[in-house]
């Protein structure tokens, strides 16, 4: 057997560096290791489990949860929900966003002061804004809503209460909550179109119209996808406004996905069944990004 | 901003170049649809300042301005529940989540970019792999982990599962990277050690990057709902948001005091970006952080 030569000093030297990198990457590695890359594989571990707290360990049920979930009409009245939030909320604020853009574009000087009253909602906390909305939706006279439509003569309508209106409000909040961010978006992505691409549409004696449509719209395809994505991602997490609004309710017209897993995991402690619903959410949030970057890698847009 | 739009109208005569073209009536029409905008935006935060100082008998006769200002409502709001112990937990969790952030942050940024060692690629993009993962999908796994861990309930929940982020290591890497080698080499003929270059020279310099990056940190977690809500359940470990919400079922008839403690939650936050806008704006338009 052959004694190991001891460390060299070049051999040292030549290792040192590698052990200083990983010192400097450790404590960043171990939070985002423990705190969410680990989530992501243990959430499919609890998945197939059964468990309460009660018991010491969960017990191993295999995909029993899924199948659960699959005949679980509240399962599948939170996805359809879910994605009536997001029908409701992207799109909308796709539109009004990029309209806003197109308007700040022409704002001047004063299209800083616009922009950051337009991204107020934006860096509110969500809960709070719910807090503020549901005063608005308040379905008394006293109510803002009520008193705006009151001077037309309609209402007083019962907007978190009425199971017709209830989901209707919460998308109303949603877009308001996320037309800043889109607007700065846009703003940034008309500002990197070059000018000389519209200069010579103008030299060629396109109109102002055909100009936007057929120019600046398919130069701002890439933003506009991007938009898409990111909202229709973080319409999928809506929580905090349906927590503080509704809880869910009326007739579970407003009960979402992460409200219902929330719901599933600390209201009944059933933690293998919401991780079930979490893996469900992932796959689908993957899905979005994956969808983004085959599309990205195609990049659809015109420009170079 | 005028001048330029001035020459730029004098080389294409007739036509101003702006994605619209609009004439200066349309211009005018412009700014007013936005006004109309900014308004309605703003209209919330306004009735929410306006019926934090209303007088109950205001609010039942629908009045747009408050007879009186009743600002005894703040004092009276922050009596109701232990708002000044909300403020000092969120207080304490976001400043402390920002330092460690920075510090963790920087640190692993500062290796990524230029400290070569073995398998730095395939662990940086592992890392940022974190960004499509959202809190949401791993709630209750993290949940799971705390109660092990046995800190549900304590400051170290709030505080360290945010203490280091994909996007600022992300951010900060690329701020490094653009340090030139130059600068590097002449610290070290200098007796630069690398921390030291680290810490004196390349920290300093990124002071920008760490502004960004702890303005961002501090406005999620001053922000942070679902996260406190689940792992905190005494009162004494609540935070201002999860606070708020509690009170607005409390005292949900209750509008002016209510209105009264969300105008206290979201204070701080709308005036930090009121004096810092561009660096939020600027920083979401270059990395799309949402």
């Amino acid at each position: 057997m052959q004694a190991r030569a001891p460390l060299s000093r070049t051999r040292l030297r030549r290792v040192l560096p590698h052990i200083e990198g990983y010192l400097y990457v450790l404590p960043a590695f171990l939070i985002l290791g423990v705190f969410h890359l680990w989530p992501s594989v243990y959430t499919f571990f609890l998945s197939l489990h059964n468990w309460n707290f009660i018991r010491r360990n969960p017990t191993f049920i295999g995909f029993a949860n899924f199948q659960r979930l699959w005949s679980d009409e509240y399962f599948w009245i939170a996805l359809k929900n879910t994605a009536v939030y997001a029908l409701g909320v992207v799109p909308a604020s796709i539109v009004i966003g990029l309209c806003l853009a197109l308007l700040l574009s022409e704002g001047g000087r004063l299209s800083v002061l616009y922009r950051v009253l337009l991204f107020t909602p934006v860096v509110t906390a969500a809960s709070a804004a719910a807090v503020i909305w549901k005063w608005l939706y308040a379905p008394g006279a006293d109510g803002f809503f009520n008193i705006l439509l009151g001077l037309f003569g309609l209402g007083p309508y019962r907007w978190l209460q009425d199971p017709s209106l209830a989901m209707p409000s919460v998308i109303l909040l949603g877009i308001w909550k996320s037309i800043g961010y889109n607007v700065v978006i846009f703003y940034a992505g008309l500002r990197n179109i070059s000018r000389e691409y519209r200069e010579a549409a103008r030299i060629d004696g396109a109109s102002p119209w055909q100009e936007l449509v057929h120019i600046v719209l398919p130069l701002l395809a890439p933003t506009t996808y991007f938009v898409l994505i990111v909202s229709t991602i973080s319409s999928f997490q809506v929580f905090s406004q349906v927590y503080v609004m509704t809880g869910g309710g009326p007739l579970n017209r407003t009960l979402v996905l992460v409200y219902y897993l929330y719901d599933r995991a600390f209201a009944s402690f059933r933690i293998g069944y919401a991780a079930a619903i979490a893996f469900v959410l992932f796959v689908i949030i993957m899905a979005l990004t994956l969808a983004q970057r085959a599309v990205l890698q195609h990049r659809i847009h015109y420009d170079r | 901003m005028q001048t330029n739009t001035f020459r730029r109208e004098r080389s294409i005569p007739g036509r101003s170049v702006d994605p619209l073209g609009l004439s200066p009536a349309g211009r005018i029409a412009a700014h007013a649809a936005l006004v109309v905008a900014v308004v309605a935006v703003c209209l919330p935060f306004l009735w929410m300042l306006l019926t934090s100082v209303k007088v109950p008998t205001d609010i039942f006769s629908g009045r747009f301005w408050p007879s009186r200002f009743a600002w005894d409502n703040y004092v009276r709001a922050w009596e109701s529940a232990p708002f000044g112990r909300y403020f000092l937990n969120t207080a304490f969790v976001s400043i402390a989540t920002v330092a460690l952030q920075l510090a963790t942050c920087s640190a692993a940024a500062y290796a990524f970019a230029r400290m070569p060692f073995f398998g730095r690629e395939v662990l940086f993009y592992l890392l940022l792999a974190t960004m499509m993962v959202p809190e949401e999908v791993t709630l209750v796994a993290n949940y799971v982990t705390l109660y092990r861990l046995n800190w549900l309930d304590t400051y170290q929940a709030l505080i360290i599962p945010w203490g280091a982020s994909a996007f600022s290591i992300f951010m900060l890497r690329q701020f490094f990277a653009g340090i030139p080698d130059d600068l590097e080499d002449a610290a070290k003929i200098d007796g630069c050690g690398r921390f030291a270059f680290f810490w004196r020279i390349v920290l300093p310099l990124a002071r920008p990057a760490l502004t960004t990056v702890a303005l961002f940190a501090l406005v999620g977690s001053w922000n942070a709902f679902t996260w406190p809500l689940v792992v905190t359940n005494s009162q004494e470990m609540r935070t201002v948001q999860v606070g708020v919400s509690f009170f607005a079922q409390d005292f949900g008839t209750n509008y002016t005091l209510l209105m009264a403690a969300a105008t206290v939650a979201v204070a701080p936050v709308l005036i930090l970006f009121a004096a810092v806008h561009s660096q939020f704006t600027e920083g979401i338009a270059r990395s799309g952080l949402k």
